[in-house]
């Protein structure tokens, strides 16, 4: 597969899967505050599904799931692992515009902190190695 | 308490992560995004050894990460979780043989800067 391709595909699934991961995290967290105190059964946690925000939550975790073994199977963790830090910075502007949670001037020097890391690990090739030590 | 926590929960994540690494390595690259080819695939993957222990210790930081937030403030939780991006960064240099150049290390320093300065 021509290495444009790679890094479309790739940039595709990091998308899918900070985004999966972020609204996933945030419906789970939204649903399981509604539901209040849940047991430690594990008839409790089942039970805990069934409330529609659980269950978009734990879907969503799902799609992320895919995506992220989907992107493990052709990149390196090294590339996936700190590209899909990008949702720390998702997760601060959703906070800012979804929850009208202030933005301080330290959170913004963090998200800018993310935002050049991750470009900077963006530019390198999402996949450099194999099993056997060959650098493709 | 909450040391043992960040312990379990930054060792089961780099467990969790290395493993599906070499997991989905081992399967080979998914190509076929088809529903059929991707019921196929998922069939395939949830028999693979490595890609169950990374399931399993997924779950393990998963459930000490939401029992860490529930003792110790976010401010706290989330730079710690992120010190897996020390680990997980060698081990896929020594361990996955990735060339880890150095664009990539101050990279992944800036992010671990980064998440210690938006988690405030």
């Amino acid at each position: 597969m021509p290495v444009t391709d790679v890094r479309r595909k790739t940039q595709l699934f990091a998308v899918i899967s900070v985004l999966s991961n972020v609204a996933g995290n945030s419906a789970l967290t939204h649903g399981m505050t509604q539901l209040g105190g849940v047991g430690n059964t594990p008839l409790d946690l089942i039970g805990a599904l069934f409330h529609p925000w659980v269950a978009i939550g734990v879907t969503l975790l799902i799609v992320w799931t895919f995506a992220h073994m989907a992107l493990l199977s052709w990149a390196d963790l090294s590339y996936v692992m700190p590209v899909t830090a990008i949702g720390y910075v998702v997760t601060a502007f959703s906070g800012k515009f979804f929850l009208g949670e202030a933005v301080s001037p330290m959170r913004w020097a963090g998200i800018v902190l993310i935002t050049a890391g991750v470009t900077l690990v963006g530019r390198t090739a999402p996949a450099s190695s194999t099993m056997d030590g060959n650098t493709k | 308490m909450k040391w043992v926590l960040v312990a379990l929960c930054v060792t089961s994540t780099v467990v969790g992560d290395v493993f599906r690494s070499l997991g989905m390595r081992h399967h080979g690259e998914i190509q076929d995004f088809r529903p059929g080819a991707i019921g196929s695939a998922m069939g395939a993957i949830a028999r693979n050894w490595m890609v169950i222990v990374s399931t399993c210790a997924m779950a393990v930081s998963f459930f000490s990460f939401m029992k860490l937030v529930s003792i110790a403030p976010m401010s706290f939780a989330v730079p710690m979780s992120a010190i897996t991006f020390i680990p997980e960064t060698l081990l896929a240099k020594f361990l996955l043989r990735e060339a880890v150049d150095r664009q990539r290390w101050i990279g992944i320093a800036l992010i671990l800067f980064g998440v210690v300065f938006i988690s405030q």
